[in-house]
């Protein structure tokens, strides 16, 4: 019993970061009806950035602290993924309104090539730490209730807490600011929105900031736990089942879609990977998404698809 | 004034049908296929069979194939690379277990194996559309990237997949050096891209095309979704298959499940984004874009005479890459086959502007 919630917890705390993931793709094809395979290597891009400033800052400006040299990193590492989404918009999106979805992809795709390649350019290309001074001890949770316990690192417990607060922030901001209000209406209807006067480029740039925003948090936990290196964008790949299965469309999806899969995930490799032989985790979001879809096609949280003639 | 078709009266119904209505088309498809079948070999050096030919053609093919179903029939998939892999091991596995079966049988054996594949993952498209399916095809790949990986059977045994095959003939002649196996994969993609141009302008192409232009009112008019879709994956897949046999056999002669991973079928789409949906000729040259473009970039500095370390040159390479691409994205996003059909129209008129 201990052993199947710790196997819960720890599908859980992936399926979080799945969902983190899922969530910078949302926000984005919601705005801008753009999927953009980007995202995994935004994260990777942003991580590189933390990691790195948080290396050389004491450096340049000899700073002891290292909570004061985190933060700042942090400053100007969201700094960094404010201008990536300015030239996104700048370079890239605003040459190519209302192509087709498939193009917009391909051109994404381009972009993560980029980015993948500036990065590990500019940042180089070695494994780095992000050291944020988290406690890594494992604490034993109920060793009453269950034979042995139940094992949790606070460093987890730490990473949930932020991507918790990080959501609800999200969400007060597009419910209750003038910016955020919108967002949700270029998301609702582009060419509505623009006839009552929101500026989408404007609005295209804030929310690929955001998306870079929720990347470089992603990438910080991420990076905190495992290390910041080129594999970091390949878990785009990871957090695209996870997209489908909640609906293109929707947050709440992403967010649930994320530890459906992040639990899923872990219980089938231990539970059903020893009969049909390992590694099943590769495909197995996308086979559960796969299943979903056919019984709803637009996922289990998005618009409802009505084709008309 | 030299590419005009007046004067050239059509006078029976075959003339009308034919592939090329133009007398200096037809022309051109023939120099084209000389030039390929007796200039290339004579002048080429073997390096630049072995690194540009063969691949080229291969992926070209394969391009085709993907170009079918998303071109033609507006199916997004992103599991063509998975497709080349099942195209390789069947036809591996028609190579070693039933010995004596001719090199082409076994290819085309390898095709349909992709057939199967395709159509089962091509199933999920009746209900599936859009981005949802393009993502959702990305559990073929998966899939099918762990299925050989895996298990045994599917690899004769071998460990992590990795297979080799040696001793390739074709009615006798050997299969080896660079300049026969271009022959042989030109001889495979001439047939491949004469078949494709053919189904796509007739009743099933057709189909398709209404299809992709709008799958709810092709089903008012009369057209079967079921039918459409499931020939166009069938299809596709078959072209694919019969590729990813070729690049097993003829440009590899041994490979591991790797060789076909999620880049592959990226890179499949590249080509057929940027040769051009929906055009058989943008097959062609979206895959010698994407096949030369890095070994351009690859060579770049060292003709430059820039010094620079593996590591630099190899995330340069990858940044240029994705620039280009963004790049020709948004200069032509209909892709090269549109530039070659501008330029046609403008060279009908030549050189009178109207």
């Amino acid at each position: 019993m201990g052993f199947l919630l710790e196997t819960l917890l720890g599908g859980l705390m992936a399926g979080m970061l799945y969902s983190l993931i899922a969530l910078g793709f949302v926000l984005i094809f919601k705005a801008s009806g753009v999927f953009n395979f980007a995202q995994g290597a935004m994260v990777l891009f942003a991580a590189l950035a933390m990691a790195r400033f948080a290396q050389w800052l004491p450096l340049w400006l000899g700073i002891e602290s290292r909570m004061l040299a985190n933060t700042l990193a942090f400053v100007l590492a969201l700094g960094v993924m404010v201008a990536v989404a300015w030239a996104v918009e700048r370079l890239v999106l605003r040459h190519l309104v209302n192509q087709e979805p498939i193009t917009l992809l391909m051109a994404t795709l381009g972009i993560a090539y980029f980015l993948d390649g500036a990065g590990q350019t500019v940042f180089g290309s070695d494994i780095y730490k992000i050291d944020l001074g988290l406690p890594k001890d494992p604490l034993l949770l109920w060793p009453r209730v269950f034979e042995g316990g139940v094992l949790v690192t606070p460093e987890d417990l730490i990473a949930a807490a932020v991507a918790a607060v990080l959501v609800a922030l999200l969400a007060l901001f597009f419910q209750k600011t003038a910016t955020g209000r919108s967002l949700r209406a270029v998301a609702d209807d582009p060419q509505a929105a623009q006839s009552i006067g929101i500026g989408l480029s404007g609005i295209w740039v804030i929310v690929w900031s955001i998306a870079g925003g929720v990347a470089l948090v992603t990438g910080v936990i991420w990076g905190s736990k495992l290390g910041v290196q080129f594999s970091l964008s390949l878990v785009a790949l990871k957090a695209l089942p996870v997209v489908i299965l909640g609906g293109l469309t929707s947050v709440p999806g992403a967010i649930v879609g994320g530890l459906i899969v992040g639990v899923g995930e872990k219980l089938s490799e231990i539970y059903l990977g020893p009969h049909i032989g390992g590694g099943i985790e590769i495909w197995f979001a996308y086979v559960l998404a796969l299943a979903v879809l056919l019984v709803r096609p637009q996922g289990l949280f998005g618009e409802k698809i009505i084709d008309r003639v | 004034m030299f590419y005009r078709e007046n004067g050239q009266f059509k006078t029976s119904y075959r003339a009308d049908q034919q592939i090329f209505p133009v007398r200096q088309d037809r022309i051109a498809v023939l120099v084209l296929l000389a030039l390929a079948f007796i200039a290339v070999p004579l002048l080429a050096s073997e390096y630049l069979l072995r690194a540009v030919g063969i691949p080229f053609l291969i992926l070209s093919l394969a391009a085709l194939g993907l170009n079918l179903l998303v071109g033609y029939c507006g199916q997004v998939s992103l599991g063509s690379g998975g497709f080349m892999a099942v195209g390789a091991y069947t036809a591996y596995n028609v190579f070693v277990r039933l010995p004596g079966v001719p090199l082409v049988v076994a290819l085309l054996l390898g095709g349909l194996g992709a057939t199967a594949v395709g159509l089962l993952f091509g199933l999920p498209s009746l209900r599936i559309k859009g981005l949802y399916l393009a993502v959702a095809t990305l559990a073929a790949q998966f899939f099918i990237d762990w299925a050989f990986l895996r298990i045994p059977w599917f690899t004769h045994g071998s460990s992590s997949g990795s297979v080799n095959v040696s001793g390739l003939t074709v009615l006798g002649l050997p299969i080896e050096t660079p300049v026969q196996k271009y022959l042989f994969c030109l001889a495979l993609v001439a047939v491949f891209a004469l078949a494709a141009r053919n189904l796509v302008r007739g009743h099933i192409g057709r189909a398709w095309m209404a299809m992709r232009d709008m799958d709810v009112a092709a089903a008012v008019i009369g057209i079967r979704p079921v039918h459409a879709k499931l020939s166009a994956f069938a299809v596709s897949s078959f072209f694919v298959g019969v590729a990813g046999a070729l690049w097993g056999f003829v440009h590899l002669g041994s490979w591991e499940p790797a060789a076909f991973n999620i880049d592959r079928s990226f890179q499949l789409l590249f080509m057929v984004i940027i040769g051009g949906l929906g055009s058989v000729a943008g097959s062609f040259f979206g895959a010698a874009f994407i096949v030369v473009l890095p070994i351009v970039l690859d060579q770049a500095p060292a003709w430059l005479g820039l010094p620079m370390s593996t590591a630099l040159s190899s995330h340069l390479t990858l940044m240029v890459f994705g620039a280009l691409i963004v790049f020709f994205l948004i200069v032509e996003p209909h892709g090269l086959a549109r530039l070659w059909s501008t330029a046609r129209e403008k060279l009908r008129l030549w050189p009178f502007p109207h």
